[in-house]
């Protein structure tokens, strides 16, 4: 899972509000090159809840996005490359997300979060 | 044994480890959901402006659908329910992110996020819900203002692809059945072209595919906001309910009245005679 889907998840269990972020548990990461698309990057900025991004990204290590973001900045490729590196090439194998809210654990094994809901959840 | 897999188990037990190898290893599987992915993407009808998109593909199985995604530089995520299909995804490593997700419990993405959303093959599994609990929904409310889902399905028959159909309406998405190949029964393909929000010029639903160049379509736009597909029609035989000698006995009845007044119903009070048995008269 990498950290652009961790930015739009959120906890879907009957009853909660606030979903948003899920807290993230690392047990392991890695790290996947891609190539970096500016056009991407600029299309998908907006959506970007960026201090859950900020977080997530020093959950794994990786201290280097500024605190705030604003749009002008993507006109730095230095911005650019981290936002990129951030969103894009971290990877979470091992761990789990937590809802903020219920405290709900929902597990992620080889990449892949289980998100389904018990019964009663739904 | 029913003929469509959707009859015979629930998807995550139907797509176990041999039945995901098998599918994903038949080239005539692949060769058609590349095709009809291809299709969808083209329903889909993002900006001719070459930017990549964040889409979303329900019941994303092994990744084949997916992959036709990644081929066009986008980025993607894929929900499925079933392990076994999300594990032959990652030997195939795909580039999308994968969820073990049901797309009729809503789907745990926030509002507003998502450029456009493709289903291949997959939402008639909804129509054959084995949770007893809730009437299938599928949630759309991910999708951007605008953006478009594009849903290809094998209706069991028409009535359920008009009741689906009229469900979505109803939710306030614009659009309706593309029906690719009309006259043809092995090449006949149903897409669902849903559009969120307002309608607008590029809600007006596209142009089916057909033999002879003629065009079929159904329309419908709508204003509200509300993205909510229900999808129903069991088909499955229900398991037969375990129903022990005695009957239910009082105790079960008075909690069930007392459910029902809960939920507002009038119910008779309880007396002496709630659950008695009666004497066979005739
Ligand atoms: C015929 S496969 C299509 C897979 C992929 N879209 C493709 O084109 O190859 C149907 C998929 O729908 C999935 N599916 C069925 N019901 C589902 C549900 N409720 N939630 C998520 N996925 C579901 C199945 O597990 C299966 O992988």
């Amino acid at each position: 899972m990498r950290l652009l889907t961790h930015n739009m998840l959120s906890s879907n269990i009957k009853g909660v509000t606030n979903g948003f972020p899920l807290r993230l548990q690392v047990e392991k990461s890695v790290e996947k090159e891609v190539d970096l698309n500016p056009d991407f990057l600029k299309n998908i900025f907006p959506k970007i809840e960026w201090k859950a991004l900020v977080d997530a990204s020093r959950a794994l290590g990786y201290p280097e996005l500024p605190d705030e973001a604003e749009p002008s900045m993507l006109d730095s490729h230095d911005f650019l490359k981290k936002f990129h590196h951030a969103l894009l090439e971290l990877h979470v194998e091992e761990g789990a997300l937590i809802c903020p809210e219920t405290g709900r654990n929902f597990p992620i094994s080889k990449g892949i979060p289980n998100m389904l809901l018990h019964e009663d959840e739904v | 044994m029913p003929s469509r897999p959707e009859l015979r188990a629930p998807p995550e037990f139907f797509y176990n480890e041999e039945e995901a190898r098998k599918y994903t290893t038949s080239s005539r599987i692949i060769e058609i959901q590349g095709k009809l992915t291809e299709r969808a993407l083209e329903l889909l009808a993002l900006p001719d402006d070459g930017v990549p998109r964040f889409l979303l593909d329900i019941g994303c199985g092994s990744g084949l659908s997916g992959e036709t995604l990644s081929e066009k530089e986008h980025h993607w995520i894929g929900l499925d329910i079933s392990k076994s299909m999300l594990d032959v995804a990652l030997e195939r490593e795909v580039d999308g992110d994968l969820l073990l997700a049901d797309m009729g419990q809503g789907l745990a993405l926030r509002p507003g996020v998502i450029d456009g959303a493709i289903s291949i093959s997959a939402i008639q599994w909804l129509c054959n819900a084995d949770k007893s609990s809730n009437e299938p929904r599928l949630r759309l409310k991910c999708l951007t203002r605008g953006a478009r889902a594009v849903l290809q399905l094998y209706p069991e028959n028409e009535a359920q692809l008009e009741m689906i159909t009229a469900s979505a309406m109803r939710s306030g998405f614009a659009g309706g059945v593309v029906v690719d190949f009309p006259h043809s029964t092995r090449a006949k393909k149903y897409f669902l072209v849903l559009t969120c929000g307002p309608p607008s010029l590029s809600s007006a639903l596209p142009k089916a595919k057909t033999e002879d160049g003629e065009s079929c379509s159904d329309d419908s736009d709508s204003d509200e906001e509300n993205k909510t597909v229900s999808i129903s029609d069991r088909r499955r035989p229900r398991k037969k309910q375990k129903v022990n000698k005695k009957g239910k006995g009082r105790e079960w009845v008075v909690k069930k009245k007392e459910q029902m007044r809960k939920k507002g119903h009038s119910v008779p009070p309880d007396t002496k005679y709630t659950a008695r048995k009666r004497k066979a008269h005739f």
